[in-house]
């Protein structure tokens, strides 16, 4: 007999429906899966195998055929072993076939029959309710998640419950839908004394969504301030949300129980990172850290250590907000509107900008150092700002403003400068002219310069940016020696 | 390319101990150049801020007056004292410790070809002559010997700054020298010459008064208000001006912005600086 599951493979962030077809015939007692699985799926056939039995269910113990069609998509990883199994047992007729037609699945089999979850949930269920199948029946634990689509999920934990549910015996049971978003207690700005020049840039990237780069000599706390950064950023709106939630989903890295992300990410990956776990890639094509910090945060520490291939990658998402990567097989578009902050020392000894310490680094050494950033990377910088060693009179300064008014001021800006962008009164425009003819200044740093008074006009509640706000943002322009 | 014979070496040059048997030319000046009025301003090639900024200025203000720079093209102060030379309408002239067709240091090509398409590039070396460091002293004397002064910026003991200045001594030509930080190793070798007896140089005016040239006081632009008070204060990182001034950060930085495009002020790793 013949029978079909509906399940959906990805392509990306693309779910692409895929049908699983299980024909039990009489022979010689075989199983095979054909339509180009990769390996973890071809290891279903023995997790599928052993699920059957440990549900107290009869193997069908003839010659039995799965195929995944399209044949031509590339079926990867552990999601359908649910799909597979229920396949097999609609063609042995041990449930409805049609009940299941009705349902798309997707969840991946322990040896003694209950499900685990798998990444990309969402993504599925998505493709579930664009194809107009109201119910995706998946592992427990994945119901909030699916539940975001739109779909109705019908939450299993043992594949028996879910013979038993599309025999009509069992009731889907009750999941507790997504509500709050628990999010871990972020970094305080209050923990971080005097530094009110670094202070003021963060505050400006987070209402501006600039990109910052922090330069000064180790252990002032650049990476502290760096790190607190998701503490005054805005939430996510519901869309945006939901777009974030996928990404993740697929990589696998949502929480069960409170999958919606509705804050805005913060990946930090460390500088020995490899240009595709940056931007996306490798065999299965995951998405990078870029696109995990998709419209979130992403904080590059030291980031004359990272290598320069790797950080040229960054260049293409920075101007488009997306990755296209791309194989011989087709290529794949991650979204990848982050926000970039780097930090790094001024010279590889890190002794540069520290008055009480003395740099060891030949002029050749430091220009190879600066060497890694090309003025192209530098050049998407809007903030740059250099921070010296504070004196130690300074580090008894109290502790400074917390992150809550901070976060108020950028909720505000954030939604003045979405109203309306303030344009420059005609004494900023002459400011403005007469810096790009003084100061070197690019066209690129002239905007930059621009975007930048737009947001301190904001965060000031201005009517139109004036000269004093295009004056500040001329004070956080790259160094013209920062980058060769 | 074109190249002086012995006997038609400048007069101050003709007067040193050992003057060398040629000097090769390359650039659009007439070797006449050789014969004004000249100053050398030499230091350390891993120079700080401080002294890029102040060397760089010294190159604008002497060749504004109409003294020819004269350096050696290597990294840190030699290269800043051309540019800023170069800023200005006046002459500035590189002497190298190589061949004269040779670009060296490679970072500095597209300096030279700026500097040979107004003054010139010199050097007593064959053009092909490779770079190697047991030239650079013997370069040294050439600097020393054109120029009526020599200034050093920045020079850590032992250095090839300090080379030029002995050999200015010997030739009894004026030296002056940067102070700088008694705490800092870049400073060690310009205080002690200090020490020895070296002239301190805190304007460039010092320099052209020795060379008894006077020039008017710089019409400084009017600066008032939060910026005036800024610059007062310099140098300073903008978090000890927000604490020492109780303004907030925003005024500060506006302030020092407009600082900078008055060019009076500059910033180098953090640290802002008085220009004028």
């Amino acid at each position: 007999m013949l029978a079909r599951a509906v399940t959906f493979a990805l392509v990306g962030l693309e779910p692409r429906r895929v049908e699983v077809e299980a024909h039990v015939q009489s022979g010689v007692p075989s199983f095979t899966i054909v339509g180009l699985v990769d390996r973890a799926c071809q290891e279903a056939k023995q997790r599928v195998r052993s699920g059957i039995k440990s549900a107290e269910l009869e193997w069908p113990g003839n010659k039995s055929t799965v195929n995944l069609a399209p044949a031509e998509l590339k079926k990867e990883g552990s999601g359908f072993d649910l799909p597979i199994a229920l396949a097999l047992l609609a063609a042995s007729g041990q449930i409805p076939r049609d009940r299941l037609a009705e349902h798309a699945s997707c969840g991946e089999l322990a040896l003694d029959g209950r499900l685990r979850r798998v990444g990309g949930v969402l993504a599925v269920a998505e493709g579930a309710r664009r194809a107009k199948l109201e119910r995706l029946v998946c592992p427990y634990e994945a119901c909030a998640e699916a539940a975001l689509a739109g779909v109705e999920p019908v939450g299993v934990r043992h594949l028996a419950d879910a013979v038993s549910y599309l025999r009509g015996e069992l009731e889907p049971p009750e999941y507790v839908a997504a509500n709050g978003q628990p999010r871990r207690r972020p970094l305080d700005l209050g923990d971080v004394r005097g530094q009110e020049r670094a202070r003021r840039a963060l505050e400006l990237a987070a209402a501006g969504r600039h990109n910052l780069l922090l330069g000064g000599p180790p252990g002032i706390g650049k990476t502290m301030l760096a790190r607190r950064l998701p503490g005054i950023l805005p939430s996510l709106e519901e869309e945006q949300a939901l777009e974030v939630t996928r990404i993740h989903s697929v990589a696998g890295l949502v929480d069960p129980d409170h999958p919606l992300i509705g804050y805005p990410p913060f990946r930090a990956p460390h500088h020995s990172a490899s240009t595709a776990a940056i931007v996306g890639g490798g065999p299965r094509l995951r998405p990078g850290e870029a696109s995990l910090a998709h419209r979130g945060v992403l904080l590059l520490d030291e980031l004359a250590e990272f290598q320069r291939p790797t950080l040229e990658a960054l260049r293409q998402p920075l101007e488009d907000g997306e990755i296209l990567v791309a194989r011989a097989a087709g290529s794949v578009w991650f979204p990848a509107r982050f926000q970039l902050i780097g930090t790094m020392n001024l010279c590889p000894c890190g002794a540069r900008g520290d008055p009480g310490a003395r740099c060891s680094c030949s002029a050749q050494r430091l220009a190879r150092y600066r060497d890694r950033l090309s003025r192209a990377l530098l050049d998407r910088f809007d903030l740059v700002v250099t921070v010296p060693r504070p004196r130690a009179t300074e580090l008894q300064a109290g502790s400074g403003e917390a992150s809550e008014p901070v976060r108020a001021r950028v909720v505000a800006a954030r939604m003045r400068l979405a109203e309306a962008l303030p344009s420059r009164t005609p004494a900023a425009d002459e400011l403005l002219t007469r810096a790009v003819e003084r100061l070197p200044l690019s066209g690129r740093g002239r905007a930059k310069v621009a975007g930048v008074a737009r947001t301190i006009a904001a965060l000031a509640a201005a009517e139109a940016v004036l000269p004093e706000h295009v004056a500040e943002a001329l004070a956080y322009r790259a160094p013209p020696d920062l980058a060769a | 390319m074109t190249f002086l014979p012995r006997r038609e070496l400048p007069p101050l040059l003709r007067a040193i101990h050992d003057p060398p048997a040629r000097l090769y030319l390359r650039g659009a000046a007439e070797p006449e150049l050789l014969a004004q009025p000249a100053v050398a301003v030499v230091g350390a090639r891993a120079c700080s801020p401080y002294g890029a900024q102040i060397a760089r200025r010294l190159g604008r203000e002497l060749a504004a007056a109409g003294v020819v720079v004269f350096s050696g093209l290597a990294r840190g102060i030699d290269g800043e004292a051309h540019r800023g030379a170069l800023e200005t309408e006046g002459h500035t002239v590189a002497v190298l410790g190589c061949g004269i067709d040779r670009d060296y240091p490679a970072a500095h090509s597209e300096l030279a070809r700026s500097i040979a398409e107004r003054s010139l590039l010199l050097s007593e070396y064959e053009p092909g002559v490779e770079p190697a460091p047991w030239r650079f002293p013997a370069r040294n004397r050439i600097i020393a010997g054109l120029c009526l002064a020599t200034v050093v910026v920045e020079a850590r003991e032992r250095s090839g700054a300090l080379i030029t200045a002995d050999f200015a001594l010997e030739e009894g030509r004026e030296v002056f020298a940067v102070p700088g930080e008694i705490t800092s190793s870049l400073s060690a070798g310009t205080n002690s010459l200090l020490r020895l007896g070296a002239t301190p140089l805190t304007a460039a005016a010092d320099v052209l008064e020795s060379l008894g040239i006077v020039v008017p006081g710089p019409s400084r632009p009017e600066i008032g208000g939060t910026a005036g008070s800024m610059l007062e204060r310099l140098p300073a990182s903008v978090d000890e001006l927000v604490r020492a001034s109780g303004l907030a950060t925003a005024e500060v930085a506006a302030a020092l912005a407009e600082l900078e495009l008055a060019q009076l002020a500059t910033e180098g790793d953090g640290i802002y600086r008085a220009l004028a």
